[in-house]
């Protein structure tokens, strides 16, 4: 007996709506690529259910990577965030902005 | 059964909420923490220990670590010291505390009951996910082993901090040795 796969799927998404928001709403730079793995935990969290669903191994395939593609991710973050915090001594995202050009 | 996954569901919510409206950078890293506890207990409950385990070790435990690491190097000093005292009052634990104690009731729960067991329950073995992993998926494999060592040479070069003279002449001294 498992949980039914629309539930899942439904927590997959509000979890999802509530990263996204972080993104967008927050301009703290750790907060962002936190919202970040949220995003990518609902992601790998729809992928579970759905191949439990189908009774499959592919879905905890994709979250090995999804697992091996969030800690590359996170190390080469982390590391701009300490390059950005030593240049403009801030962690807002906006100081940045002049970066372009 | 359902009521294990209903209140992990809504751990996760609002575990996930108090994340994004926190103001501490700390506090919301311990509220992260145990939103990606009770999605594992989801993936525990789907059908799938195998990736219920791995998303403790790796993603609560060692990434997580990182974004510590982070926030511990970035305010230090006798602010940061104060910061530390601050954060041992209940206040900044409560809250994660109270969610992952029910986190760890259902836990027990799951284990002193034997039809909830890892055992005996349904799901997909480990296994069948590793033959996978490394027959048809091989090629994704090593592209992921790529990817690892692009971040780990990245990080490093990025991660370099450079030492700032502000002297003209000592600047260009530097850059000779």
């Amino acid at each position: 007996m498992t949980i039914p796969m629309e539930y899942g799927l439904w927590l997959a998404a509000i979890l999802f709506c509530i990263g996204l928001a972080g993104v967008l709403v927050r301009r703290d730079v750790i907060f962002m690529l936190m919202s970040v793995e949220v995003m990518l935990n609902a992601a790998g969290l729809a992928f579970i259910v759905g191949g439990a669903a189908r009774g499959s191994a592919d879905g905890q395939v994709m979250f090995i990577f999804i697992l091996a593609m969030a800690a590359a991710e996170v190390s080469v973050g982390l590391a701009l965030i300490i390059q950005l915090y030593q240049t403009f001594k801030t962690l807002d995202a906006d100081s940045a902005g002049g970066l372009n050009g | 059964m359902n009521i294990l996954f209903y209140l992990a569901a809504g751990i996760a919510i609002i575990t996930t909420l108090r994340m994004i409206t926190g103001t501490n950078a700390v506090h919301s890293l311990l509220y992260l923490i145990v939103s990606l506890l009770s999605v594992s207990v989801i993936f525990f409950l789907s059908g799938a220990p195998f990736i219920a385990a791995l998303e403790v070790i790796i993603y609560a435990g060692a990434i997580m670590v990182l974004f510590v690491f982070v926030i511990m190097m970035l305010n230090t000093g006798r602010d940061g010291v104060r910061k530390e005292h601050e954060l041992l009052k209940a206040s900044t634990w409560v809250g994660p505390g109270i969610t992952s104690a029910i986190l760890f009731g259902e836990m027990l729960y799951m284990l002193l009951t034997p039809s909830f067991h890892p055992m005996n329950r349904p799901g997909i073995p480990p296994a069948a996910v590793g033959a996978l992993l490394f027959s048809r998926y091989i090629l994704i494999v090593e592209l992921a082993a790529f990817l690892l060592a692009a971040g780990i040479i990245g990080a490093y070069h990025l991660g370099r901090i450079e030492k700032r003279s502000h002297h003209r002449y000592l600047k260009k001294e530097e850059a000779a040795l």
